[in-house]
């Protein structure tokens, strides 16, 4: 598995993924500049993801949608804050009306991913941090779900909560 | 499971299974709203937002409490998700699109 290591911050609501990938870090890197390619990884295959505006640049604007299996658009956007060429990018993630303009009603995420060259590979660092657990539970909840299987668990972890409550 | 889970569990799954009643939550998630504030969000009678606010509560996934004519509504997050478990749940998105930019780097080799 590519995934080497998961770190989770409950305080600070924060996730971190690192991954290694058996490509050099030019290879990685040339997919997040490539929206043809992004929109490959980004969305689960029931929930496909389409990247109209795309330019890996510090201050552009990236907008994108994904589609659910009953045709609901989900549309999202990132705010590019930071590009360091080759090994780091930054940018808010939020969500999008349908016209692809910011909602401000939605929660926004940071992120901040890093790649670094390994033996020939690519170490990958994601780092995503929300503000509340509000903005968790709408990330969640706008098709950032593989499949059912999330709100399966959810309903597990409440059933599983209610019986700790009792 | 018992009955009592299975009922809730029902009453659930029926309050999501309705795009409406999701965004309804989705806002009170957020923060409190009064009914009314709702109901003019949505292209519907406030009757039927109304209705739509009493499943989400009956399904334990929204409060209401009175301030004076207002009804207030509030989602009941810890009812919904811990911050843990919804960490879990982004961890499998990450582990979803970490396999496919394998998948991805792979294919071209």
């Amino acid at each position: 598995m590519p995934v080497t290591d998961i770190t989770k911050d409950v305080d600070n609501r924060t996730l971190t993924i690192t991954a290694e990938f058996a490509a050099p870090v030019e290879r990685v890197w040339s997919l997040y500049e490539d929206p043809r390619q992004l929109e490959q990884v980004w969305g689960p295959p029931d929930y496909p993801a389409t990247f109209v505006d795309h330019d890996l640049r510090p201050g552009s604007r990236t907008t994108y949608f994904m589609t659910s299996p009953e045709g609901e658009k989900f549309a999202g956007y990132w705010d590019i804050t930071g590009v360091e060429q080759g090994s780091r990018i930054t940018f808010r993630d939020g969500f999008a009306n349908e016209d692809l303009t910011p909602n401000p009603d939605l929660p926004i995420s940071e992120n901040v991913y890093a790649f670094e060259s390994v033996g020939g590979g690519t170490r990958a660092v994601y780092m995503s941090t929300y503000d509340s657990a509000e903005a968790l539970q709408t990330v969640l909840d706008m098709g950032m779900e593989e499949g059912a299987r999330s709100s399966i668990n959810q309903i597990d972890g409440f059933l599983a909560q209610d019986a700790t409550a009792r | 499971m018992n009955e009592t889970t299975e009922d809730t569990a029902d009453a659930m799954f029926h309050a999501l299974s309705d795009r409406t009643r999701r965004d309804i939550l989705r806002r009170v998630l957020a923060g409190e709203h009064s009914v009314t504030t709702l109901a003019a969000k949505y292209d519907m009678s406030f009757a039927a937002v109304q209705k739509h606010v009493a499943v989400l509560e009956k399904a334990g996934l929204l409060t209401k409490r009175r301030n004076g004519r207002e009804q207030l509504a509030s989602g009941d997050v810890q009812a919904v998700r811990s911050v843990a478990s919804m960490l879990d749940e982004l961890e499998g998105v990450w582990r979803g699109r970490v396999a496919r930019i394998e998948a991805l780097l792979t294919e071209e080799n």
